[in-house]
């Protein structure tokens, strides 16, 4: 009895956080496509025009265009620097590794407004600020350290055994790498390319401290809209919040078949590595 | 992973320092050394070239700049205590699974990968003053003026609970379904109720993944910037930290000031990291000396 209640209440409460997020989701979703709309529960008329008002006026072609650049090479980036550095970490033991690891644990564990304003004046210094270039640098921060961690886990999960056996066969190290360790890393790969896919498109903090005038990725791009609220109608604002949802939903869609829900957050067993 | 340790020598070979060292190296360069630099900048204001603690002096003086650590505290903290009690009341209860959990659980990743604007543009929708919720409400007439939910310190809390809830429920339901149930079956046979067994079993277990997933949702929410301008009011009663260095770095384009502002908004969240790391540490030397008491 009493433990039926307390599934009453998890079920009651979470049902509501999920009709509140599906609410203020549709919102958007309905603003999108609403012609005029204002005190009703439902606009009167629907229309797809404000897809391609917001199309040309926020020039979205291009903005799309450099935010999928930019994704595709933080990614490209991050699991190049990042796939050494973890097979490392996973089978080697040497006295700097706590050290190491902490090190690529503090860009994740301190907040990106906290430490994007001195990188964004570093970055304005040397000249990179405001372009695209500066703006996969400062994303690349948080993006390397989550690439290792977690890719991590998915070299331990390969016995060092086959490893050894194939060296005792004959082959090179470079044989390894390409005969035995990336076929049985493509799972991990794949996981590792898809979360830093998803974070670098809805990054805000870092992509908004560097991007100037041709750099903008959607999701600052957005946020300048709204902030700028009132100059374009809120229908606009709402078609391009629409594509960006869309964007980020699919990435998800396929990340989800490779990933718990629970492993797409910190890991809080993390430090005791 | 037991078979991966095992190659526990020491060594630090040719391979190894290759392999590591370019993402070693940018971690260094667009980590370490900004954070350095910034540091430095704040302390060799615009206009004088000799060292100097102008910029703290001015922040610490000026009532419109330091007023902005308390409005940040009242934000992050309330908040903070709110998301990691109630992600602990419901992981805890679905440690065991429940009906639906995968579907749940999905749903509640979509807040975390739209982000914070996306949620806002929808938070300014549905509870704004002609939003579903208000007119919903009136419909009812439950109320009769409609509610003052956004463009307020409310409709920040909203937009950083949104955001917050589901990070901080996932991580604590990874980290509890991973405790070894047969430690509560044990518990519950030799007769422990089921308050018994959270309060003296599972609570100690529970703890240190308690604590570290509080320190991160404080210093998420300290670091509150989009949100407090969308949702809030960043003139006035949520101007944060973040919106002063902001401020004074894109607006005013003083970076030295900015970085003073950016220097003291993370000695903040280091004050309060190290605090909860004592307390944790506090709270573990009592769990071991309870047990070593039975």
């Amino acid at each position: 009895m009493r433990n039926r209640t307390w599934k009453l209440v998890i079920y009651i409460f979470l049902l509501g956080f999920i009709l509140n997020l599906v609410g203020i989701v549709s919102h958007v979703v309905v603003s999108a496509f609403a012609k005029r709309w204002f005190g009703k529960p439902l606009p009167p008329a629907f229309t797809t025009d404000w897809f391609s008002y917001a199309w040309t006026n926020f020039e979205l072609g291009q903005v799309l265009f450099i935010t999928l650049f930019i994704a595709l090479a933080v990614v490209f980036i991050a699991l190049a620097i990042g796939f050494p550095a973890a097979y490392i970490l996973a089978r080697r033991n040497f006295r700097a590794k706590p050290v190491l690891l902490l090190m690529y644990f503090l860009p994740l564990l301190i907040p990106q407004m906290t430490y994007g304003i001195p990188l964004a004046t570093t970055l304005y210094k040397f000249g990179v600020g405001g372009t695209v270039l500066g703006v996969i640098l400062a994303v690349l921060v948080p993006m390397v350290p989550l690439a290792v961690f977690i890719l991590l886990p998915f070299f331990e999960q390969i016995s060092l055994n086959l490893e050894w056996s194939a060296s005792m066969l004959g082959a090179s190290r470079l044989q390894i790498f390409y005969r035995v360790l990336l076929p049985l890393m493509v799972p991990g790969i794949l996981t590792t390319g898809l979360l830093v896919l998803v974070n670098t498109i809805s990054n805000f903090e870092l992509a908004f401290l560097l991007s100037g005038g041709g750099s903008q990725t959607l999701v600052v791009a957005l946020y300048y809209n709204v902030f700028a609220g009132g100059v374009r109608p809120v229908y606009s604002i709402d078609a391009m919040a629409v594509i960006y949802m869309v964007m980020v939903m699919s990435v998800l869609l396929v990340a989800l078949r490779f990933v718990r829900p629970t492993q797409m957050v910190f890991r809080l067993d993390q430090t005791r590595r | 992973m037991a078979l991966a340790r095992t190659d526990s020598r020491s060594e630090v070979d040719l391979l190894a320092i290759v392999c590591l060292l370019p993402s070693l190296l940018y971690v260094i360069v667009m980590f370490v050394y900004p954070f350095l630099y910034g540091v430095y900048a704040s302390l060799r204001p615009l206009k004088g070239d000799a060292w100097s603690i102008k910029n703290y002096v001015a922040f610490f003086t000026d009532p419109y700049q330091y007023t902005t650590i308390k409005t940040t505290f009242a934000l992050a903290l309330p908040n903070s205590v709110v998301v990691v009690l109630l992600a602990l009341f419901f992981a805890y209860g679905m440690r065991r699974g429940i009906w639906m959990e995968r579907t749940i659980t999905t749903i509640l990743v979509l807040p975390i990968s739209l982000g914070v604007i996306f949620l806002s543009e929808g938070i300014l929708g549905f509870y704004g003053t002609n939003g579903w919720l208000n007119q919903m409400l009136l419909g009812a007439d439950i109320i009769k003026e409609p509610l003052e939910l956004t463009h307020n310190f409310i409709g920040v809390i909203l937009s950083l609970f949104m955001q917050n809830f589901p990070f901080c429920f996932l991580m604590l339901l990874g980290y509890i379904s991973g405790i070894d149930p047969s430690l509560e079956h044990s518990a519950r046979m030799l007769g422990a109720g089921p308050w018994t067994i959270f309060r003296r079993v599972m609570l100690p277990l529970i703890a240190p993944g308690l604590l570290i997933a509080f320190a991160l949702v404080f210093v998420m929410s300290f670091a509150v910037f989009p949100s407090a301008v969308m949702v809030g009011q960043p003139a006035g009663s949520t101007r944060t930290i973040s919106i002063a260095a902001y401020q004074q770095a894109f607006e005013l384009y003083d970076m030295s000031y900015a970085s003073a502002v950016a220097v003291i908004m993370g000695l903040c969240q280091l004050g309060a990291l190290i605090v909860i790391i004592l307390v944790r540490r506090r709270m573990t030397i009592a769990t071991t000396m309870g047990v070593g008491k039975r």
